[in-house]
């Protein structure tokens, strides 16, 4: 399996790996305290301070480290929530029909009709911003696009004979959308799955730049560009390490996401 | 002997197969063929799916579909060798020339563009006619057709116009731009059989009007046999016989050809009536939700215990609206279900769990019939574990006993249906509904979607589970050679009613209403001039027209 890996899919897995290997043993890696000041202003790269320091004197790659890992893990968890919410309410719309799908879809229409950070930004204003909170929020907001795939894919997929085989082997629903419609499904919903985690990357970034997001002293990386993003005035690119970081992980998680969309349709028994 | 038109020399053909868990790699799938075609006659090319009937057809005309490609021989037309000939040439060949009318006409013409458009621009585009010559033409074509409104029908689109219609529209096409040669492959498979004899009659007519020589490419060697001069039999590829038809039909030299010729022989004595029938359909009336008009109209039929009853009739008859209708699926608007002694609730949710399992049923596309994420093993334990609550090494024996029945081994347990051929899905979906223990099978059209030999040997299965199971079939199918194979008793059913309805025999024994004898009259038959005969004896049109 690794043998016939694209040379793409390498190039991303090895960063993909890089980031939540950093992510996961963060504690270990970080050469300082994640909010101790431990040097001058915008330090310039050195021995001690790898990337130098931030805009009151804290270490950059401890900095770094800890926001990949806020950042990561709250996408990831976001994501999660959206994918299990999203496609077991499609699965569920299309199953079912009738007055449920309507209910849910028009329901789902009138989430999206609103744009989703403006939403976003309006519930976070009055409600508390911790982390549990952001990751609802973001999940339930991005549930609506994955509840759309979900719902158009599993429509063609009831249609098919051998779901028709199920209901009249008396199947329950339960079976119907975990056992037959699900494993057919998967394919383009783990492509889209790699998409929705970088959208979930740039939407907690965006928050904590807006200052809605992760509260300092916490790090992310949104947040470290919100700090650091005056100096850009005096020259100096504390801001670019966390923009690079998120476009690194934007771009390898989507060359993955490729390679395995690629490969789950070449499956045995995979569907064209 | 005269200069041929087309010669085929020691043509071969490869193709990149991309099998499951392995490398791309590619493979010969037409291993050195040679034919010849003289100027006006016909060459029937059959064999059954995979033999390279389409892939030689498509050869003639210098083309391999994606993936394919021509790796040797010589393929001569018109004294030149195409195969050699720069791709610049090749173009003024193609749908000039040489012309090629495909088996599905619904998908090959394009819907927002008329069909007369479309008929002569291959003509137009390859400077044989102008436009209005090319016009003329294609109004004379379409009435030698025996296309109706041969004046107007070309300003129709192509969903304006029946199959059958569209079929012969396409014939046209091919026929416009005065060719020399013109390829059809399968041209009638996808129409009803009494529209079929019109098309094939049609496409007879004016192969024989026009002289043109034509390749003819099906899988049923009873309706190349009408048209035909010489009939080469291909097998994976290979050549198995190259000779006049006549020679084919009557004194078939190999093996192969001899079971091709002798297929559908299944001997098989109607059975008596017993007292009490598993199934009893009375005074259903159905129609689907939000139309106006009934599907199905007062239909009234009885299956015996370990009896087949046949459903036959055209597409849009309503045999599989009954179907849907018994199975639960379309609650009827009129009318009661007694199955196995008891009143079977209309609606799918209101049957109990021995209500479904002794009601099972086995569809015609078995690819789609099957998850295709599940393996064999699971596909046929499922019903096992959901109505016994079989498991473990209970349920894997049991699996192993179907399988067996279906004659097929152990070893295909682990398999997924991608890995299984045609035939041996459509017997692992029966060993599924077999798995249920159930009184009665529905199977529809079962067969139609299989190789003749392969249906052959699913019926011979069928038949034989039949008695060993005592399980009671309703066979919908469309194929009356089918139907005299293995049907006890036979009901006809025409726009939504049953027409006729009775023991085999006495519904295939005269006097006949006029939709029976069309229908049985329409089966082709392995015999020369059959087609004439029928066409000179029909009292009614099909209802496609």
């Amino acid at each position: 399996m690794i043998k016939n890996m694209p040379v793409s899919a390498m190039v991303g897995l090895f960063f993909m790996a890089l980031y939540f290997l950093m992510a996961i043993f963060a504690p270990l890696l970080a050469p300082y305290g994640m909010a101790e000041s431990v040097g001058d202003v915008w330090e310039p790269a050195s021995a001690e301070h790898w990337l130098g320091t931030d805009n009151i004197g804290r270490d950059l790659l401890t900095r770094m480290i800890y926001g990949g890992r806020t950042t990561i893990f709250i996408a990831t968890v976001a994501t999660i929530l959206s994918f299990v919410t999203g496609s077991v309410l499609g699965f569920l719309a299309a199953v079912v029909g009738g007055w449920v799908d309507q209910a849910l879809s028009r329901f789902v229409d009138l989430l999206m009709s609103i744009p989703s950070l403006i939403f976003a930004l309006v519930i976070l204003s009055v409600m508390p911003v911790t982390v549990p909170v952001l990751i609802v929020v973001m999940g339930l907001l991005d549930s609506t696009r994955v509840y759309r795939l979900a719902r158009a894919v599993a429509v063609d997929i009831n249609v098919m004979d051998y779901v028709e085989a199920a209901k009249l082997r008396g199947e329950g629903r339960r079976w119907i959308i975990f056992r037959e419609i699900l494993p057919n499904a998967l394919s383009p919903l783990v492509a889209e799955m790699g998409l929705r985690f970088i959208f979930m990357v740039l939407f907690v970034s965006t928050l904590s730049f807006l200052g809605l997001g992760v509260q300092p002293p916490q790090a992310d990386w949104g947040g470290i560009v919100k700090e650091n993003k005056d100096g850009i005035v005096y020259g100096i690119g504390a801001a670019l390490y966390p923009a690079v970081a998120i476009a690194t992980l934007a771009i390898s998680v989507n060359l993955v996401a490729d390679w395995v969309l690629n490969r789950t349709t070449s499956l045995k028994g995979g569907r064209g | 002997m005269s200069e041929s038109l087309l010669k085929v020399r020691d043509l071969k053909i490869g193709a990149t197969v991309y099998p499951p868990g392995e490398k791309p790699h590619d493979i010969e799938i037409v291993h050195g063929v040679s034919f010849d075609l003289e100027k006006g006659k016909v060459l029937g090319l059959i064999g059954e799916s995979g033999a390279g009937k389409s892939t030689i057809g498509l050869a003639s005309m210098a083309y391999g579909r994606g993936g394919v490609e021509i790796t040797g021989g010589e393929v001569w037309v018109n004294g030149r060798d195409i195969l050699k000939t720069p791709l610049q040439d090749v173009r003024s060949l193609r749908g000039g020339e040489v012309t090629y009318v495909s088996q599905s006409a619904a998908a090959s013409f394009n819907p927002a563009k008329k069909i007369m458009d479309q008929v002569i621009e291959a003509s137009v585009r390859h400077g044989k006619f102008s436009r209005k010559d090319a016009e003329a033409r294609a109004i004379e074509l379409f009435a030698r057709l025996g296309l109706p409104d041969p004046e107007t029908i070309g300003n129709r689109y192509p969903h304006q116009v029946s199959g059958g219609q569209l079929q012969r529209c396409m014939t046209a096409l091919a026929l416009c731009p005065e060719p020399d040669l013109v390829v059809f492959d399968e041209p009638t498979t996808a129409l009803d059989v009494t529209t079929q004899i019109e098309v094939l009659m049609a496409i007879k007519e004016a192969i024989r009007d026009t002289g043109v020589a034509a390749l003819y490419i099906t899988h049923d060697l009873a309706v190349v046999a009408q048209v035909s001069d010489d009939i080469l039999v291909l097998k994976m590829g290979d050549m198995v016989e190259y000779g006049s038809v006549d020679q084919i039909i009557n004194a078939p030299r190999e093996e192969y050809t001899r079971a091709l010729v002798s297929v559908r022989s299944i001997d098989h004595k109607e059975k008596e009536p017993t007292s009490e029938p598993v199934l009893k359909v009375e005074n259903i009336t159905a129609r689907y939700r939000g139309t106006n008009f009934d599907v199905l109209h007062d239909v009234n039929v009885e299956l015996h215990p370990g009896q087949t009853l046949a459903v036959v009739g055209e597409s849009g008859s309503g045999k599989s609206t009954l179907a849907r209708v018994i199975t639960g699926l379309l609650p009827p608007k009129e009318g009661s279900i007694h199955f196995a002694g008891r009143d079977l609730s209309a609606a799918l949710g209101g049957r109990s769990r021995e209500d479904l399992r002794e009601l099972q049923m086995i569809y015609q596309m078995a690819d789609v019939a099957m998850n295709p994420r599940q393996t064999v093993g699971t596909i046929i334990g499922r019903p096992l574990e959901f109505y016994f609550g079989l498991r473990g090494a209970q349920k894997r024996k049991r699996i192993v006993e179907l399988l067996d029945e279906i004659e097929m081994g152990i070893e295909f347990i682990d398999r997924y249906p991608a890995e299984l051929s045609g035939g041996q899905k459509q017997r692992v979906c029966i060993a599924r509904a077999l798995a249920a223990k159930p009184k009665m099978i529905i199977c529809d059209e079962v067969t139609s979607a299989l190789d003749p030999l392969v249906a052959d040997g699913i019926l011979k299965l069928l038949l034989n589970l039949q008695k060993i199971e005592d399980v009671a079939y309703l066979f919908i199918t469309h194929d009356l050679a089918t139907v005299k194979a293995i049907a006890d008793s036979i009901a006809v059913m025409y726009q939504g009613e049953v027409v006729r309805y009775g023991g085999k025999t006495e519904v295939l024994s005269p006097p006949f209403d006029d939709y029976t004898d069309l229908l049985l009259s329409s089966v082709p038959e392995m015999k020369l001039g059959w087609l004439e005969e029928v066409i000179a004896n029909r009292k009614m049109e099909s209802a496609g027209n």
